[in-house]
This record gives C-alpha cells, structure tokens and sequence, in this order.
C-alpha cells in the first residue's frame, strides 16, 4: 500500500498564557496508506484533535506531514474533517448544511444534491431532510456532520471522536455504518478515539498515543477479517489487541477512564 | 414558522389564550377596584381620575375626525412618523456601522472608547440643543429618535459579531471558505439575533424619543397632547393618552417580535411561544 499521509518528527508546542509553553505532540512519525483505516487512540488531552487539525492544514506545526506527497501548509478540499462536535448552521436544513461545502466549494449544486440525499438515506436520515439541527437528536446532527464530509467526495476522511457523545447502542450502530461506507468508498481514513475498543473494531491499524506529551507508544496492526461483526469484539484476538494497547497506555486492566 | 410540528403549536396556542384570560380578568380587577377607591375616597378628578372617566376621553378622542387638532388620530400619526424614521434611520446606521467595525480588531480597538462614552451620555439631555438645531418640526424628533436607537444596535450587532462559534469558522476555514463566504454564510446569520434583540429593545426607545422630542416643543403629536391638557389639568386626557401610547408601543413590541421569530427561528428566544 503505497503511503498516502506521512507523518515525520511532527512536534507541536501550543502558547500559554502564562509566558510558558506547552508540548503537546513530540515526534509523531506513522503512515497511513492509500485506501486504509488508522486510528489513533489515547487518553482525554493527550493531543489527539490536534494532530488532526495539523493533517488538515488548520493549525501550524514543526515537522513534515504530506498528502499525497505534498507538504500540508494549509486546508485543502481534498479532505473531509468530522469535528468532535457536529457543528452545524442552525439556520439551514439538513440538506443546505451538507450542501455547504458544495456552495463554498462553488460546485454544481444538482449533480451533488442527489448524492447528499444518497447518503442521507444511507445513514438513516432520508425523512430528516428538510428538518433544522434543532430538530434532531446528537446521533442524528454527528451523522449530518459525517455526510457534510463525504458529500464532496474527498480522498482522505479525518475524522475527530465523531461518536464521543453517543450512547453505546447508537455508537455501534454508526460504527458498522461507517465501514459500509469507506469500504464502498476506498478513502483513506484516519479516525482518532478515545475508546480502545472502537479502534480496534474499526482499524487497519491502531497508532497509540502516550499522554502528554503526546508520543507514539506503538502502532499495532489489527489482523481481524473483514467485514467486521459486533461478534469480532469477542474473539481472542481482540480481546489480545485491547490489552495490549491498554499497558502501552499504562492502564491497569480495572481501572476505568477508558474503554 | 418553518419546519415545526403542528401539534405542539397548537397545544401551546391553547394554553396562551388561558394565560390571556387571566391578565384580562385580573386587570378588570384592578380598574374595578381603582374606581372604587377615587369614588370612595372622592379624590379630586383634576389628580387622580377614574378609570370610567379615562374611557369617555378615549372614546371622545377616537371619534373625532382624522385631521382634529383634540383627537388622536393626527397626533397619532405624528408621533408614530417621528418614532418609526427614526427608528429606521438609527437602527440601520446602528447596524451597518456595527458590523463594519466588527471586521476589523482595528477598527474595533479606534472607535470603541468614543462609542462607549457616547453611549454612557443621558442623550435625551441634547433634545433642548437639537430642538434649537433642528427646529421644532419632525426633524427634531427624529434626530433625537435615531440618536436612541443606534446603540443598542450598535453594541448588539458588534457583540453579536462577535458570538460567532469559533468551531463553525474554523469548519469554514477547513473548506477553504473566502472572507465573503464566512461572512454571508456565517457571521451575518449568526449575528442576527443579537441583532433582532437590539431592534427590539430599540423599538421600545423610538417612541420614548419621539414623545420626550414633543415635550421641548412642536406642533403636533402625543407629547404635544400631553403637554398642553397638563396646562388645562386634563388628568382625564391625559390618562387616556397614555393609554394610546401603551397600545401603540405594545403593537410595536409585538410585531417586531413576530418578525424577529420569523427570522431568527432558530433561537430559543424564537422557539418559546410563552416568552413575549
Ligand atoms: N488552542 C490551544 N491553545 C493552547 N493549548 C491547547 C490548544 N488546543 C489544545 N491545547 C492543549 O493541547 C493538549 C492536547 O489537546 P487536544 O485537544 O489535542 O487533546 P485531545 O487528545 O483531542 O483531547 P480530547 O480527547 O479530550 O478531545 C491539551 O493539553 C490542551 O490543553
Ligand atoms: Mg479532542
């Protein structure tokens, strides 16, 4: 798989108001390839939204990123970037917020308005169409957020916590959705989580971060067949993986705070 | 509204018209037993004056012609002329001159200090001043209604700028959205209701403005009818008078509300039926 995001030695040190500095990524160097599912996992804090925004060109950085073997020095629209929070318009439906990124991006509005009621119906939201955020669930106002980010087709999905707020049930259920999606749609994905479990379920392979400063503590690949089932969380070798990654994270096997 | 359930609509609606008959019925209540005490009382009607006599001057200041110097209708017409232009010219400078220094930290930092002691300046203490400016017709007042009025506009619209959510800019920024784009998608609506709030606060101001303009002086207008039954102890004129602003001043309030939900339906200030 040839590598499509490269991450080498990316270290980002944040202001604070206190004169000092704060390191929140050191020397972060992993790839994901073409086509392929990363995530990233670590605890609350240890800089997982951060390295996201600086794959996705939001904020600056010390090191190397590329994608597609271009240095990131700003957005591209290339990517779609699923917030933690779902961050919509108040104002608009449901339709005008995916439609958004179709407007600023100022592309054909009717060929992309049939595909954004596609995957609206995929995900569950087909009678929602014409409703506003206020109008709908947290589950249902993230799987808006997600379907803004696919609407425009682009290669590489970023992806923030994007179940963080939801019950298990709905979690699981957007979960299986989501690899529906990527493996219809072979983008490449990088999906950061604080759930230990969902990585494991969702990935190709697992990047695990070390909290603050956070630094790479392993990144192990999941060899679970494909197409993932709920029943994979029982097999052994998930039950392998997550034990592991939780004594990388030096997390003792009661102790709670993560899954 | 748009997109909301019809159900619960009416459901509040039914509710509303209960909360209604209680106002109604306790302020008959009240008129009754304000009667009562003047009668009991024989309080001297050039002080206080009871409600009955307050209906016959309303009724008698209904029924005049449209263009009757001790009617309402002309005064009316004044009056509401001087408050609604100055309304529209002092919300709407307010508004566009809020959102131009909302642009710029610059901008914001050159003219914030002149604006808010500007703003800490009791302005209907000019009126005298701009009624020797301006003379005594409408422009006065309309001066001093746009002077009222430009404020709040001003403050809420640069306050609402302001209360953009940074996650929805930065969201923006991630699709590459241009300066213009965040602004007409993003900041303008999200300054809107703060501005909606603004207008009506402002709405409530222009008629103070209109009638503390006729007190310095005029020709026509509610004020005017104010100043001169207070010369004659008119207290049964007079009372009826207020009564025309109140209903004038609550028509304003309630139509710039109903406005406002329209627009900014979003807000929960739209969304709750209750809240006038
Ligand atoms: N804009 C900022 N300015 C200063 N410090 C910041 C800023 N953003 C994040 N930080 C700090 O950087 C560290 C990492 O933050 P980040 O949001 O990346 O964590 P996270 O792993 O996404 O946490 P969570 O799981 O709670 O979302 C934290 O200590 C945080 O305080
Ligand atoms: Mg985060």
């Amino acid at each position: 798989m040839p590598p499509f995001i490269e991450l080498r030695k990316v270290t980002k040190t944040y202001p604070t108001l206190q004169q000092e500095t704060l390191l929140a990524l050191q020397d972060i160097s992993f790839e994901v390839g073409q086509g392929e599912f990363v995530s990233v996992v670590g605890a609350s804090g240890c800089g997982k939204t951060t390295l996201l925004k600086i794959v996705a060109g939001l904020i600056p950085y010390e090191g190397e990123v590329r994608i597609g073997g271009e240095p990131v020095k700003g957005p591209r629209q290339d990517i779609g970037f699923v917030f933690q929070q779902p961050v919509l318009l108040p104002w608009r439906t449901v339709l005008e917020n995916v439609l958004l990124p179709i407007e600023v991006m100022g592309l054909e509005r009717s060929h992309y308005e049939k595909r954004a009621r596609d995957i609206l119906q995929t995900v569950g939201l087909a009678e929602f169409v014409d409703k506003y955020p206020f109008e709908l669930s947290g589950g249902m106002q993230q799987r808006v957020s997600i379907t803004r980010a696919l609407v425009y087709e682009p290669d590489v999905l970023l992806m923030d916590e994007p179940f963080g707020a939801l019950d298990a049930m709905t979690r699981e259920a957007l979960n299986l959705e989501l690899l529906r999606i990527w493996r219809e749609s072979q983008k490449t994905v990088l999906f950061v989580t604080h759930s230990i479990s969902e990585a494991i379920f969702l990935s190709d392979r697992v990047v695990a971060l070390t909290p603050r400063p956070g630094k790479i503590a392993d990144t192990l690949t999941v060899n679970l067949p494909r197409p993932r089932r709920l029943e994979t969380i029982q097999t052994q070798e998930f039950g392998r993986l997550a034990k592991h990654i939780r004594s990388l994270l030096g997390i003792g096997e009661e102790a709670g705070g993560i899954e | 509204m748009k997109g909301m359930a019809k159900g619960p609509d009416r459901w509040w609606g039914g509710l509303l018209k209960a909360e209604w008959l209680y106002s109604l019925g306790l302020f008959v209540i009240l008129m009754g037993a304000w009667e009562l005490l003047v009668r009991y009382l024989e309080v001297p009607f050039y002080l206080v004056p009871a409600p009955s006599g307050v209906l016959v001057a309303l009724k008698e200041g209904f029924s005049e012609g449209l263009t009757s110097r001790v009617g309402f209708y002309l005064h009316t017409y004044y009056t509401l002329g001087e408050a609604l232009a100055g309304f529209v010219i002092g919300s709407g400078s307010g508004i566009i001159l809020g959102t131009l220094i909302a642009q710029s930290r610059f901008l914001g930092k050159v003219f914030v200090p002149y604006l808010v002691a500007f703003q800490s300046l009791p302005k209907v203490a000019l009126a005298p001043l701009l009624v020797v400016w301006f003379g005594v017709g409408m422009t006065s007042k309309i001066v001093i209604v746009a002077m009222l009025t430009f404020f709040p506009l001003l403050v809420n619209s640069i306050a609402g700028f302001e209360s953009v959510d940074r996650d929805v800019l930065e969201m923006m920024r991630s699709l590459r959205a241009t300066r213009w784009q965040m602004f007409v998608k993003v900041r303008f609506p999200s300054a809107l209701p703060f501005i909606f709030a603004g207008l009506s606060m402002a709405i409530v101001y222009s008629l103070i403005g209109a009638i503390v303009g006729e007190f310095i002086g005029g020709r026509y207008g509610l004020g005017i009818m104010i100043t001169q039954m207070s010369s004659t102890m008119d207290m049964e004129g007079i009372f009826s008078v207020f009564v025309v602003l109140s209903l004038i001043g609550i028509a304003l309030y309630l139509i710039m509300r109903s406005i406002e939900r329209r627009v900014v339906f979003w807000t929960s200030r739209s969304r709750d039926v209750i809240g006038l």
